[in-house]
């Protein structure tokens, strides 16, 4: 337990000093920025769109019940921005991402890929650890938006059905709640998040054994403990907000 | 007959004295000495799980030895900062036992890799003309923009020894390089090595429980007994023995 706590630990560390140090793998991290956003918005935004639905649908009678409909976009707007898109977002982007970083940096490492770089003079912590971690971190935020941004759509759509009224109408309503509080905690929130998936993904692929049963391990065990270490990140993260709202 | 004789007239590439390298309880390496001389094939012989990887993995710098020293080039491998072992592994190439091929690369972007990463000031059409000239040396021109899973085993090991050939290393550790292969592409494979000798001037150690990869290639043998070289020669001064660790091994391989 101890010793596994100092690898990670170690793991972190030489982290920051190859992101530190040059060379930059910039192209490797555009890359990686395109595997991680792009090839996930397909996912993000059907999730983001029903959630915006279910939840507006889900809020309407509970309003209703204190003649508060017209609090429904404020509502949807709050809880998308503050929990629902970044967390989603960081769930959805652990169980695609993590296991896909987990499985092809196992399956390198049990296929001597990595060592194979390593002897060809290239750094392949830089190369495939840092790259994807510095991907992760940059593009779980920008996803974490679009997915508000779609959630809103949803929640329009379902608004619109019920009740006359415009798309600006509906926007405006929507944001007018929403602090520089918000913004902010959900920025870094989400960065926080992202920085863990692409960290355990990472270490868990690099640190792979055993052959194949190890390839799947790592992908799974990616998922398993990103998505936890989400969890307990997100109660932490509501807590200081809160402390900082009263 | 011992594993570092004199000899005044060439230069050694590759020093190892008194290596030990244990894995748990296990000890794998008791003590191994050898000496690889510039521009000669020397064989690693030696029973499966005798430690024969783990000592080019030592010398490249993936392991490091428990006690003794490994100099490559004069330089001690484990003593070096990051940026010199680095600068050693441009000299040195290393041909891995399944080819570790970047699965996700063509066999172009396989082979520009090394290259683009370590001598950047190359232009595309100097990247394709090494990347061509390599291809060409080991026979798979033809195979340029095929995925690696599209490639037979025997094709997969020539493209990995291409792979070290683009940097144009003085020292090629091969690890296994006919393991799972048939008769023929193990010939084939053999001749390659020898090619590669005369071709690119390289000083090479070749990991084999092949004799008759040893015999083909090898212009010295070294026998790895109980984690240390015992028998080192050519391979008829090899096998010239009643020793019961060697003979049997002899004896359980076809040879012309």
């Amino acid at each position: 337990m101890f010793l596994e706590l100092y690898r990670v630990h170690q793991f972190i560390k030489k982290f920051f000093i190859e992101a530190i140090a040059p060379p930059y793998e910039g192209r490797e991290i555009l890359r990686q920025c395109y595997q991680v956003g792009y090839k996930s918005l397909a996912l993000i935004s059907l999730t983001g769109f029903i959630t915006g639905i279910v939840f507006a649908k889900q809020s309407r009678p509970s309003l209703a019940e204190f003649g508060a409909t017209s609090w429904l976009p404020s509502l949807v707007g709050i809880a998308l921005l503050r929990t629902l898109a970044p967390l989603l977002t960081a769930l959805i982007s652990a169980g695609k991402v993590g296991s896909s970083i987990g499985a092809e940096l196992g399956s390198m490492k049990v296929s001597e890929q990595i060592d194979a770089m390593e002897v060809s003079a290239t750094n392949p912590f830089k190369y495939l650890v840092v790259s994807r971690v510095l991907a992760t971190t940059i593009s779980i935020p920008i996803l974490t938006f679009y997915t508000a941004f779609v959630g809103l759509l949803g929640g329009f759509l379902n608004i619109t059905s019920s009740e006359s009224t415009s798309f600006s109408t509906y926007i405006q309503t929507s944001l007018e709640s929403i602090t520089f509080l918000d913004i902010t905690s959900s920025t870094i929130k989400a960065i926080v998040f992202g920085f863990t998936i692409g960290m355990v993904g990472c270490y868990q692929g690099y640190n792979s054994s055993k052959g194949t049963e190890g390839v799947g391990k790592a992908a799974n065990s990616a998922v398993v403990i990103g998505m936890f270490l989400v969890f307990i990140e997100e109660v932490i993260a509501t807590q200081i907000t809160f402390l900082f709202r009263t | 007959m011992t594993a570092t004789e004199n000899h005044p007239n060439k230069e050694t590439v590759i020093s190892i004295r008194d290596v030990k390298k244990s894995f748990g309880d296990y000890d794998v390496l008791r003590g191994a000495d050898l000496d690889l001389y510039r521009g000669e094939n020397l064989v690693v012989l030696g029973r499966s799980g005798t430690g024969k990887s783990v000592l080019i993995k030592i010398i490249a710098g993936l392991l490091t030895q428990d006690s003794g020293s490994v100099k490559v080039l004069g330089q001690a491998v484990d003593e070096i900062s990051g940026k010199e072992l680095i600068k050693l592994r441009l000299r040195v190439g290393f041909s891995f036992q399944n080819s570790a091929l970047y699965d996700s690369m063509t066999v172009r972007k396989n082979l520009e890799f090394p290259l683009v990463r370590n001598q950047k000031n190359l232009t595309k059409a100097e990247i394709n003309k090494a990347t061509e000239s390599v291809l060409d040396a080991v026979g798979l021109l033809q195979t340029i923009n095929q995925m690696p899973s599209e490639l037979s085993g025997g094709q997969r090991k020539r493209i990995g020894i291409a792979r070290t050939l683009i940097l144009q290393p003085e020292i090629m550790l091969y690890d296994e390089p006919t393991a799972g292969l048939d008769p023929i592409t193990c010939i084939e494979i053999n001749n390659l090595i020898n090619e590669v000798k005369e071709r690119y001037k390289t000083s090479s150690i070749i990991i084999t429980h092949d004799l008759t990869c040893a015999k083909h290639v090898g212009d010295r043998v070294a026998m790895l007994l109980d984690g240390s070289f015992e028998r080192v020669g050519t391979f008829e001064e090899v096998f010239d023995t009643d020793d019961e660790r060697v003979k049997p091994f002899y004896d359980y391989n076809f040879i012309d």
